[in-house]
């Protein structure tokens, strides 16, 4: 598989054009919006909290297939886990997308589908695109308003 | 200082006539030869900043190795020589833009400092609570901030021109917004985000009408077409080195010798000053009032051996082939379907912006990169652009006259295998 196919695997494609979650929640919950000024994605998340655990998220907004799609399997990933899981999971996959390209990969299991993304490590201007979102749900989860900028 | 006749070397250079030899012009610029992931380079990213011909990499290399010495402050052989040709250098620039005078041509690191020095010296001295600055909804970023931060400094307010939806100036409403309040124009002459060139003349003709200055940012303009500072009648002209195939670090501010005489210093340092005592400074005459500092003297000398350069071929001639290589890249971009060009004016240079079905920009880029093409995605520092448009952003080509019609063809190859990619 080229570099190419490989970032842009089918499943990838599959959640930019059939975001999952992709909705606001209704009722009582937080959100923040998450912004790349660089080339104009905007998300943003929504998030319901119980007892220190995510029962709900969504999100809704633009920007290109690898940011949509990370944001779309993030949301799937992270239901149902506390603020530690959620740590965990995405210094994992902050790991996964930032490693040497060129050196063996073995992903963890607690990375899920998440995995598919890890052809982003050969694209590292797009490390941004894949995190984005991430770096907001992290925000909302420490109760963070405002906007959530990577720049 | 020099005022002969700014276009006496014209015909020295040996211009022939006859068909552009694109693939001669193509061996003077090393990087082109340069292969990106295994794939000979396609370079159409100009706008952005432009490659440089071997002979300002080569005036570098001289500068550095020949003749390395500070400016205006040596007695001995080489800073002599540095000063000769730091200076004409600036002669090269004064004969560029048709300006009549070396006094009216600041040395500047590039648009964004030239813009700034006029922001800083001229906008805090004459612009005043409830002034008004006009500017057009295709400004770069870098201006809309001076100019807010200065209508926030001063109380004054900014107005903008709006634009059809080709991109062109709505001049009935440039009309209508000039007005007793008006104390500046600021308009960018050919736009990086849509190509659209602006009828400067007329804009300027109207400003001057009320007595009002007019700054035209010729980042863009300066590589792509002939600039005549004195035709045009402007009061400020700036633009980039690193954009007209020459070193970053390096441009130049045009103004009318007696706006700049009657502006205040914009920076402090030294050969800007003709006398310190603790009492009093004198500031030195133009252009030196403005430049503090040891100026960037390799980058200048540089921006020199480009224009003289860019006089071997002919800015016309380069315009011209340009122009049919537009036209050539709207044909062919317009018979993919699904791609939209953001920005089809009548009055047009060297910009391909286009949306593609709804595939963000930022993926089309990497895919052609993947190719070895090199555009830019996003928003191109105008982000009121895109907003008008109801874009996040767009994928732009843009053109050089070492830009082959075979460059476009690798650019349609390579948006076919984005949609295969998608598809
Ligand atoms: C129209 C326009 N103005 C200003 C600038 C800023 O130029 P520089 O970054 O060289 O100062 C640019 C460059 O991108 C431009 O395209």
């Amino acid at each position: 598989m080229s570099e190419l196919q490989e970032l842009y695997q089918e499943m990838v494609l599959d959640h930019s054009s059939r975001p999952r979650n992709y909705r606001k929640l209704e009722g009582e919950h937080h959100s923040l919006e998450g912004y790349n000024p660089l080339c104009g994605d905007k998300y943003t998340v929504y998030l319901k909290v119980n007892a220190g655990v995510i029962t709900d998220i969504g999100f809704q907004g633009s920007g290109c297939a690898i940011s949509k799609a990370s944001t779309s399997m993030m949301t799937e990933s992270v239901k149902g886990r506390d603020k530690e899981e959620v740590q965990e999971i995405f210094d994992l996959f902050h790991q996964m997308i930032t490693r040497n390209p060129e050196s063996d990969f073995e992903p963890d299991e607690k990375l899920g589908d998440l995995e598919i993304l890890s052809g982003v490590a050969e694209f590292p201007v797009r490390v941004k695109c894949a995190v984005l979102s991430w770096h907001t749900l992290q925000a909302a989860l420490e109760g963070r308003d405002g906007m959530v900028s990577t720049e | 200082m020099t005022t002969a006749n700014p276009r006496a070397n014209e015909n020295a250079s040996g211009k022939a006539a006859g068909a552009f030899d694109v693939a001669r012009i193509r061996e003077d610029f090393p990087i082109l030869k340069e292969k990106v992931h295994g794939k000979p380079l396609v370079y159409l990213d100009n706008a952005a900043t432009s490659q440089k011909p071997r002979v300002v990499l080569d005036a570098l290399e001289h500068y550095y190795t020949t003749e390395n010495a500070n400016v205006h402050r040596g007695v001995h052989y080489l800073s002599q020589q540095a000063t000769q040709d730091y200076e004409a250098a600036r002669g090269k620039i004064r004969q560029l833009l048709n300006a009549s005078d070396d006094r009216e041509i600041i040395l500047v690191r590039g648009t964004t400092e030239g813009i700034n020095l006029v922001a800083q010296s001229y906008g805090r001295q004459n612009i005043g609570e409830g002034d008004e600055i006009i500017i057009s909804a295709m400004e770069h970023h870098s201006y809309i901030v001076h100019w807010q931060i200065l209508c926030q400094e001063r109380g004054a307010h900014l107005r903008v021109i709006p634009m059809n939806d080709d991109g062109e100036l709505l001049m009935d409403e440039y009309e209508k917004l000039l007005g007793p309040r008006t104390k500046l124009v600021s308009i960018v002459h050919l736009s990086n985000s849509l190509g659209t060139i602006n009828p400067v003349e007329q804009i300027i003709e109207m400003a001057h009408g009320r007595g009002v200055p007019v700054l035209i940012d010729g980042a863009q303009s300066t590589p792509h077409m002939t600039i005549d500072v004195h035709k045009m009648d402007c009061d400020f002209f700036v633009f980039s080195g690193h954009k007209l195939y020459g070193p970053t670090g390096i441009g130049a501010l045009y103004g009318k010798a007696d706006l700049l005489e009657s502006m205040p210093p914009y920076q402090s340092g030294g050969d800007m000053i003709k006398s310190v005592t603790f009492e009093k400074t004198i500031y030195n005459s133009l252009p030196y009032k403005f430049e503090a500092g040891t100026p960037n003297i390799g980058g200048a000398i540089g921006l020199g051996a480009a224009i003289d350069y860019i006089n071997g071929i002919g800015m016309d001639r380069m315009a011209a082939y340009e122009h049919e290589l537009l036209e050539y890249g709207t044909e062919r971009l317009s018979t993919i379907s699904g791609l939209r060009l953001i920005g089809t004016a009548r009055e047009k240079a060297d910009v391909l912006s286009f949306v593609l079905r709804d595939i963000h920009p930022h993926d089309i880029g990497t895919i052609l990169d993947s190719e070895g093409i090199a555009i830019r995605t996003g928003h191109h520092c105008t982000q009121p652009v895109m907003d008008r448009f109801s874009i996040p952003a767009t994928a732009r080509a843009s053109l050089a006259f070492y830009n082959t019609r075979e460059d476009i063809d690798a650019l349609v190859k390579g948006i076919d295998k984005v949609i295969e990619v998608f598809s």
